[in-house]
């Protein structure tokens, strides 16, 4: 399996990304992001976490400009599986690959800190209920909803770690404390698996997003 | 082609809240400026432009705010154009 990791001017994340797609047994591939032929060689995409051309306008407002991008779309709107990380979510949301759009956290403060995130839906055989300790480093994840499109799969929302979801356990002010969302193939989440793949690092939780990743890739 | 000034302002929808407004008012409130009701903190760009006509530097800028300046999603725009000066 191959997995194309999207690389931006700004972006920081990618070789995390990288190490923990080959921790599940498969082939990442840095993809700069002014490349234009098609990624056809690649089984699932990833956006990885970072800054983006520094986050100017507003967190991936730029990037989605990018050579690749339409490249991008067409992957997805092939079917074939989609993940942006953190910035790389910021990024699907103003191309329009996910809905609503990622706003200023509401403390207005960069928040880096260890969260719970509960699954919510069972996208790429996650289980419903399953807790994930996975850390956040945002400044922009403060998710709002719009109202004119239809709804999103919400995939993880912000939980204590008894599961449950209160505004307490809200890092960014997210509606419904939601932490990442799926549209179809595409899934954004603003936590940052790729931190947590060993004990290590603290957890191990994040392993469990990029096997569902592959599994979704073997069962296609 | 005329040369035109153009100022774009963008602000967060009225249904969106906005903490960094929200804490500028405390500021505001705390310098003893009781008055202030709201603030909206938004974005604002000077651009120039070249256009054959006011019509058309309206309706290129229109698109730049919706293409790209604005997130329509959770941002309202509007912009005032003048012009600047005389090409040729």
């Amino acid at each position: 399996m191959k997995v194309g990791i999207i690389v931006f001017p700004g972006t920081n994340c990618e070789r995390d990304t990288a190490r923990a797609i080959e921790a599940v047994g498969s082939q990442p591939r840095l993809l700069w992001h002014t490349a234009t032929e098609p990624l056809s060689g690649c089984d699932a995409v990833v956006l990885p976490g970072g800054f983006a051309h520094g986050d100017a306008l507003r967190a991936g407002a730029i990037a989605r400009f990018s050579p690749i991008m339409p490249r991008v779309m067409e992957f997805a709107d092939s079917g074939r599986p989609v993940m942006g990380i953190c910035n790389g979510f910021q990024v699907l949301v103003e191309c329009g690959l996910l809905p609503g759009a990622l706003l200023r956290n509401d403390s207005l403060q960069f928040r880096a800190e260890w969260v719970h995130c509960r699954v919510e839906a069972p996208v790429w055989g996650l289980q419903p209920g399953a807790m994930l300790r996975l850390p956040v480093a945002h400044g922009m994840g403060n998710y709002f909803p719009d109202a004119s499109v239809p709804k999103p799969d919400v995939v993880l929302r912000y939980c204590d770690a008894h599961g449950r979801v209160t505004p307490q356990s809200n890092p960014n002010g997210s509606f419904d404390n939601i932490a990442g969302i799926s549209n179809g193939n595409v899934l954004g989440l603003m936590p940052h698996p790729e931190r947590a793949i060993s004990d290590v690092l603290g957890s191990v939780d994040g392993s469990y997003v990029f096997q569902a990743l592959v599994r979704e890739l073997v069962a296609a | 082609m005329s040369g035109f000034l153009a100022r774009v302002y963008v602000s967060p929808r009225p249904s969106v809240r906005d903490p960094e407004g929200s804490t500028i008012l405390d500021g505001l409130h705390q310098l003893g400026f009781g008055t202030v009701e709201i603030v909206r903190a938004g974005k604002y760009f000077e651009i120039l432009l070249e256009a054959g006509s006011g019509q058309i530097a309206e309706e290129q800028l229109d698109l730049m705010c919706r293409k790209l300046l604005a997130n329509p999603v959770v941002e309202q725009y509007r912009f005032d154009l003048q012009v600047e000066s005389s090409v040729e």
